[in-house]
């Protein structure tokens, strides 16, 4: 992945500082949005993941464990947004 | 590239103003979209209430479907039974929050008016001021103490915890709440114009190609009245945590 960055940055060096700028933007947004992504993605597995558990193992208590699984994934969900928030600024 | 124009972003969120233009009461879609929101909210229950019978019918059957929603999972698993005083204030939320948000898939609005940040913020700023009066209100000034150095946490964690705690309560959650709202609503609606877009250039150019992308976007349709729910949800069962969670010191 370095390697195509250098590649792409000698190739932008030939051209104006400005291009340059909005093409070291693009590539700061979408590798900013795929690295915010990977956490929130394995954690939110790990939240599901174990409520399915929970309610397999104790049907009765299915409605607490949604709930709380809501309220995992919400806080889990926010760091992928903040990036996400994040791509959409550093758009070009 | 490849013969495709997708829209900049600027065109996707921002109407122009149709009427008052130029004053503070100017009106565009997103304004407009609020206000059909709130009607709806204030008519679905200010009817079903107006004609209250015994044996619900018609409108009064999907007010109390929804109040009875609302307290089932929202209020009793988080405030338990003390919390039925909130019932009105999380209903209605969840309601406008609802319908704000549904006007994303609705065919010729399409346009998710939560995807603005001024309601997501309001409504933060509004949760933010209740949780705390409430705070106030239950515990007095041990409120502060309570919220800012939690129990069960040795003594020398307090320097590394205290200001956690501190921007949790006065920064962290009212943010995080809008724009929690905000971002699920900017990137359903750019998911869906993406596939909106892209079946709009493969029908010009091939018919056949459009059917993949067409699929996909009647799929993501469907995926998105999901989350405008959830979204809507969780936003009220949040709420409902950070009051529960100042009433009472964890």
């Amino acid at each position: 992945m370095l390697s195509l960055l250098f590649a792409q940055l000698s190739f932008l060096a030939q051209t104006g500082p400005n291009e340059m700028l909005e093409g070291l933007k693009a590539i700061g947004a979408g590798l900013g949005y795929g690295l915010a992504a990977i956490g929130p993605g394995i954690g939110i597995g790990i939240v599901v993941g174990n409520a399915i558990t929970a309610m397999a193992r104790q049907p009765e208590a299915a409605g607490v464990a949604r709930t709380t699984m809501f309220l995992g994934i919400a806080f889990t969900e926010a760091l992928a947004l903040i990036g996400f928030v994040v791509f959409i600024l550093l758009l070009p | 590239m490849f013969g495709l124009t997708f829209p900049p972003i600027s065109h996707l969120f921002e109407w122009p103003d149709f009427a008052f233009e130029g004053t503070p009461l100017a009106m565009n879609k997103t304004v407009l979209i609020y206000l059909v929101a709130l009607a709806l909210t204030l008519g679905l229950f200010l009817i079903a209430g107006a004609r209250g019978k015994l044996v619900p019918t018609g409108v009064q059957t999907v007010a109390e479907g929804g109040i009875e929603f609302v307290e089932s999972q929202i209020v009793s698993p988080t405030l338990g039974p003390s919390g039925a005083r909130f019932l009105p204030l999380l209903t209605s939320m969840f309601f406008f929050v609802f319908f704000t948000n549904i006007f994303e898939v609705i065919p010729g609005v399409q346009f998710p008016a939560n995807a603005r940040m001024a309601m997501p913020a309001l409504l933060a700023v509004m949760v933010w001021v209740i949780y705390n009066y409430q705070g106030f209100k239950s515990q007095g000034l041990a409120y502060i103490k309570n919220a800012i150095f939690p129990s069960g946490v040795p003594v020398a964690l307090y320097i590394l915890v205290a200001p956690i705690e501190l921007l949790q309560v006065l920064i962290i959650r009212p943010a995080s709440l809008a724009i929690r709202l905000w971002a699920n609503m900017v990137a359903g609606h750019l998911l869906l114009v993406t596939f909106a877009v892209l079946s709009a250039t493969l029908w010009d150019s091939t018919y056949v190609g459009a059917i993949a992308p067409f699929a996909m976007l009647v799929l993501m349709t469907g995926f998105e009245i999901l989350v405008s729910f959830l979204q809507a949800f969780i936003f009220t069962i949040l709420t409902a945590v950070y009051i529960d969670g100042a009433q009472r010191p964890h």
